[in-house]
């Protein structure tokens, strides 16, 4: 467990207002049942013939009193305080009993595992209420058999939460250094694995508290819990639904009271499962709205009179794009501008993190808001900025004129879907083809990637299909609609490198194949840019450092971190004992440096690549270096 | 497929053995004599004895428990002494009667939960979003019992609308129309937290699913929001719901007791508590038991139909 820079748990909890009121009502109800007997209150049971069914608000009976004069107040405090505390140790009892088989089965393993579960799996094949009806009947009723009951049909649940947990952290490597410094397996549990199951043991306490609140006050409600004249606050509902016509409030003010219990409760549960488990933490479990939010200042401006009317397929000035993580800003693409010629392939090169990705997610809006927005710049085509486009016209162009493939073709493709389904939707998105008629437009683009029986791996899911066999299922998607940009992720990095070299041809030839389409391609591979790339802009830190044509970018790189990359390559036929790998890594985009962002890691920077903002320089017809110092300069 | 559901079928077999083990010894356990029960205090003791071998007392636990077994097996659940009738018959009677109100509530419930998640979800963080958080968590938290008085006051007592209790009209009823007019009130006050768990954990694996790179891969192809969600989300989602809606088929099962006993609705749950309370341990055993079993066969059911959702479970 890290305890990095989280702050603590209470202050969590604190700044959730919601738990935190939970919390509140939960107190307060607790403190008020603790303090009962020193309270002003008539004694629960003191019965009085004379003030029978006294409604609310009567005098000296604030909430009136039941069908034997029982002063209602009194016996709500009363009835909460048996509540909470059946709730409380039955749940004391379940964690306890339930962790402890959870941790011995997942930690002993093997048989002792399958039999613990085995029962476990039976108790859990009962409706578990029947199952808690069944045991109180045996037992006989009575308010502790019901605790018992209820507690026995919970254990199950913690049984299988802490043994999940448990049998994950018995293969990690702390448990093997532990046991290998010679701690026997019962310290082992204690002292290791014990303190990282409490999380989950808390959070599957306070989530499983209000229910059992509830259940044993079902069961007293059902005559087989609390036996009168106990105030017992599911009792007390019980014995009120007889007087349901005369008395209502008799059987509704107890009820009310079981739900504020349980609901404060579920509040701190729900409260507790978020401080202690980050993932399930509301706020960082976020869908990814439709379209990337624009909140762009020029972005619905007059077109920019030199762009508009150019002969590009596309077009990017200035493009901003950040993602807001907590209180930081993350500026994932820092301005960025390029032109993508109809018919053109222009990679775009980086490592992990310059930003490349969310460069191409940014053009159709496919960067995921929240956390990502575009904050500034505009997106050229035909003579329209496509950051002012409504969802429906971005939708048009999305596997329309402008297509994408991505990097992981088995994340990429839906499991629950047959290949051919994917691929004939894409086309029925974009023309008026019936089903038939897309199945067939489908089976024969699977034909056209060059993939073996069409007609029948149309059929298969993607789980089915070996890694390059996927990819190419993503490339007929692409090129379902005749785009005329392809936007391209990374799409041969997770694949086997013999696959790797097969679908980048297929890529090439289909593009020229289909009235040239223009190609924007990802990569962190300058192998990958020679082979198919006509220009390269090369990227760092979410800026745009280097572009010119491939060949001369590739020969003779300009800026000093093109160049580093570039001898990253591994060459072919050559030992090289170790690949050179540059130095550092690069600045996090929430806190970049002044000037040149990639100074750091320069071998050849100096006091001024680190002052003001440094242009992209011309270098030549175009050729352009983010850099003071290039590595050549052109004579003039 | 159709092997792999053979396959399942063969599993239940033990798990259905194993069960009538344990009804079998818990009911064993119920404290009381039934044949004082039936016989009242004053019984002689040639009575008791006699009683006591009808019962098959006599004999050992483990005997009684392969006599018991047996006749199970041939479909024989033994005679309730306390409403003098076959515990099959009045069982199957009474089941049919909890399987109408709890089928309703779970369509209700499946129907509702579902919506409500993916509703949730997909308006994250709006005021939809809030308000129905909100709501389930009211709808968790209500206690059942507690809410069917409630209803019962408004609709019965005060608007008329909708009958009390029951599952007919004592006189003219028996009509479809009279039964869901008896059906409507028990039936969403069963309905209501399962209504709530399945669309807190519906949110959740919607959240989940639509965070996958296959979601922004419908996204690029150019689909419709409504598309992406209710097809490309919504299926995906399903492979994880399903096994909730089983166990909430349970729930939905189980919680009938306190509904039946509420609305006063003629099902196993009311005549588990009576046979309970008179020591009619035949009928208690039987009606534990063919709830069990369909609860099995539910979760069976669900397990099925996430096979059949999900082809990467099968290979």
């Amino acid at each position: 467990m890290t305890r990095s820079s989280r702050p603590s748990a209470w202050k969590l909890l604190r700044h959730n207002h919601i738990a935190f009121f939970g919390l509140c009502l939960f107190l307060l109800v607790t403190v008020i049942a603790l303090v009962a007997p020193i309270l002003p209150l008539s004694a629960p049971n003191d019965t009085a013939p004379a003030e029978r069914l006294l409604r609310p608000l009567s005098e000296g009976r604030l909430l009136g009193t039941d069908h034997l004069g029982r002063d209602l107040l009194s016996r709500l405090i009363w009835g909460a305080r048996v509540s909470i505390s059946v709730g409380l140790s039955a749940t004391l009892i379940a964690s306890v009993i339930g962790s402890a088989l959870g941790l011995i089965a997942g930690f002993a393993g093997g048989r002792t595992d399958n039999v613990l579960m085995r029962g476990v799996d039976m108790l859990m094949a009962f409706p578990y209420i029947l199952l808690a009806l069944a045991i109180v009947a045996a037992l006989g009723p009575g308010l502790s058999n019901a605790l018992y009951a209820i507690a026995l049909v919970n254990i199950p649940f913690f049984a299988r939460n802490i043994r999940g947990v448990t049998l994950s952290l018995t293969r990690r490597d702390f448990v093997d250094a532990a046991r290998l410094s010679g701690k026997g397996p019962v310290r082992i549990l204690l002292t290791e694995i014990l303190p990282n199951v409490a999380p989950i043991i808390v959070i599957t306490m306070s989530t499983t508290l209000g229910w059992m609140i509830l259940e044993t006050a079902g069961l007293s409600f059902l005559g087989l819990g609390a036996q009168p004249p106990q105030a017992d606050l599911g009792a007390m509902l019980g014995e009120g639904r007889k007087l349901l016509f005369t008395a209502p409030h008799v059987s509704v003010i107890p009820g009310l009271m079981i739900f504020a219990l349980v609901m404060s409760v579920n509040l701190i549960g729900d409260g507790v499962r978020d401080v202690l488990d980050p993932k399930l933490k509301s706020g960082s479990l976020t869908r990814p709205s439709a379209m990337t939010e624009v909140q762009s200042a020029d972005a619905k401006s007059s077109p920019a009179p030199d762009i508009s009317a150019t002969q590009d397929a596309l077009a990017v000035r200035n493009l901003q794009t950040e993602f807001l993580v907590g209180t930081d800003i993350y500026k994932a693409v820092g301005g960025v501008s390029f032109e993508l010629g109809k018919g053109e392939c222009l990679g775009l090169v980086g490592e992990s993190g310059s930003g490349k990705s969310v460069t191409a997610m940014s053009l159709l809006r496919l960067a995921p808001t929240p956390p990502g927005r575009i904050v500034s710049g505009q997106i050229w085509r035909s003579g329209e900025d496509l950051l002012s486009f409504p969802l429906h016209r971005i939708q048009a162009l999305r596997g329309g004129e402008i297509a994408y493939i991505f990097q992981d073709p088995l994340s990429s493709l839906h499991p629950l879907f047959s290949v051919g389904a994917q691929v004939a939707e894409a086309i029925q998105a974009h023309q008026p083809y019936s089903h038939r008629e897309a199945w067939r437009a489908a089976v024969s683009l699977l034909e056209q990637v060059r993939l073996p029986n069409a007609a029948s791996i149309a059929h298969s899911y993607p789980h089915e299909l070996s890694g390059g066999m996927r990819q190419r299922v993503c490339i007929a998607m692409a090129l379902a609609n005749h785009p005329q940009i392809i936007v391209a992720d990374e799409p041969t990095t997770a694949l086997d490198v013999t696959v790797q070299a097969q679908v980048l041809k297929l890529m090439n030839q289909q593009r020229k194949q289909n009235e040239a389409a223009a190609l924007l391609f990802i990569t962190h591979d300058f192998g990958v840019v020679s082979e198919i790339c006509d220009r390269v802009a090369v990227m760092y830190a979410g800026r745009i450092v280097e572009v010119g044509a491939a060949g001369e970018v590739l020969n003779k790189p300009a800026h000093p971190y093109t160049r580093l990359l570039i001898n990253c390559v591994p060459i072919p036929g050559r030992n090289q004992d170790r690949l050179p790998a540059i130095p550092g890594s690069p600045p996090a985009v929430n806190n970049l440096p002044a000037g040149c962002a990639f100074a750091d890691r320069c071998p050849f920077a100096e006091g001024d690549c680190r002052n003001g903002d440094i242009r992209l320089r011309p270098l030549g017809e175009n050729r352009f270096a983010r850099c003071i110092k290039p590595l050549w300069k052109t004579a003039p | 497929m159709w092997s792999y559901i053979a396959k399942r079928l063969l599993f239940v077999i033990p798990v259905l053995f194993g069960m009538t083990a344990i009804v079998f010894l818990i009911m064993a356990m119920i404290p009381g004599d039934p044949a004082t029960a039936i016989l009242g205090a004053y019984a002689t003791p040639e009575n008791i004895a006699r009683i006591n071998r009808q019962l098959g007392l006599n004999h050992s636990l483990f005997e009684q428990y392969l006599i018991w077994l047996g006749h199970i097996l041939q479909g024989d659940l033994g005679r309730s002494y306390s409403l003098n009738r076959p515990v099959l018959d009045e069982v199957l009677e009474r089941f049919s009667a909890t399987l109408t109100l709890a089928g309703a509530s779970f369509l209700l419930c499946s129907l509702f939960g579902l919506l409500a998640g993916i509703v949730s979800a997909a308006r994250q963080f709006s005021w939809t979003d809030r308000v129905i958080t909100l709501l389930v968590l009211i709808g968790i938290s209500t206690p059942s019992f507690w809410l069917g008085l409630l209803l019962i006051l408004v609709f019965a007592v005060e608007l008329q609308w909708l009958p009390a209790s029951g599952m007919n009209a004592i006189y003219g009823g028996g009509d479809i129309q009279d039964l869901l007019s008896h059906l409507a009130l028990p039936a969403i006050t069963l309905a209501v937290i399962a209504t709530g768990v399945i669309a807190r954990l519906t949110r959740g694996a919607m959240l989940e699913v639509l965070r996958q790179d296959y979601i922004r891969t419908a996204r690029a192809k150019g689909l419709n929001e409504r598309r992406v969600i209710y097809r490309h989300a919504f299926k995906a989602a399903l492979v994880a719901i399903i096994p909730v809606l089983g166990i909430q088929a349970g729930f939905v099962l189980g919680g009938a007791v306190y509904i039946e006993t509420v609305f006063q609705w003629p099902g196993i749950g009311r005549m588990l508590v009576q046979a309970i309370a008179t020591r009619d341990i035949l009928l208690a055993q039987g009606g534990v038991l063919v709830v069990a079993t369909s609860y099995v066969l539910f979760n069976l059911a669900a397990d099925v139909a996430q096979h059949r959702l999900d082809p990467r479970l099968t290979s």
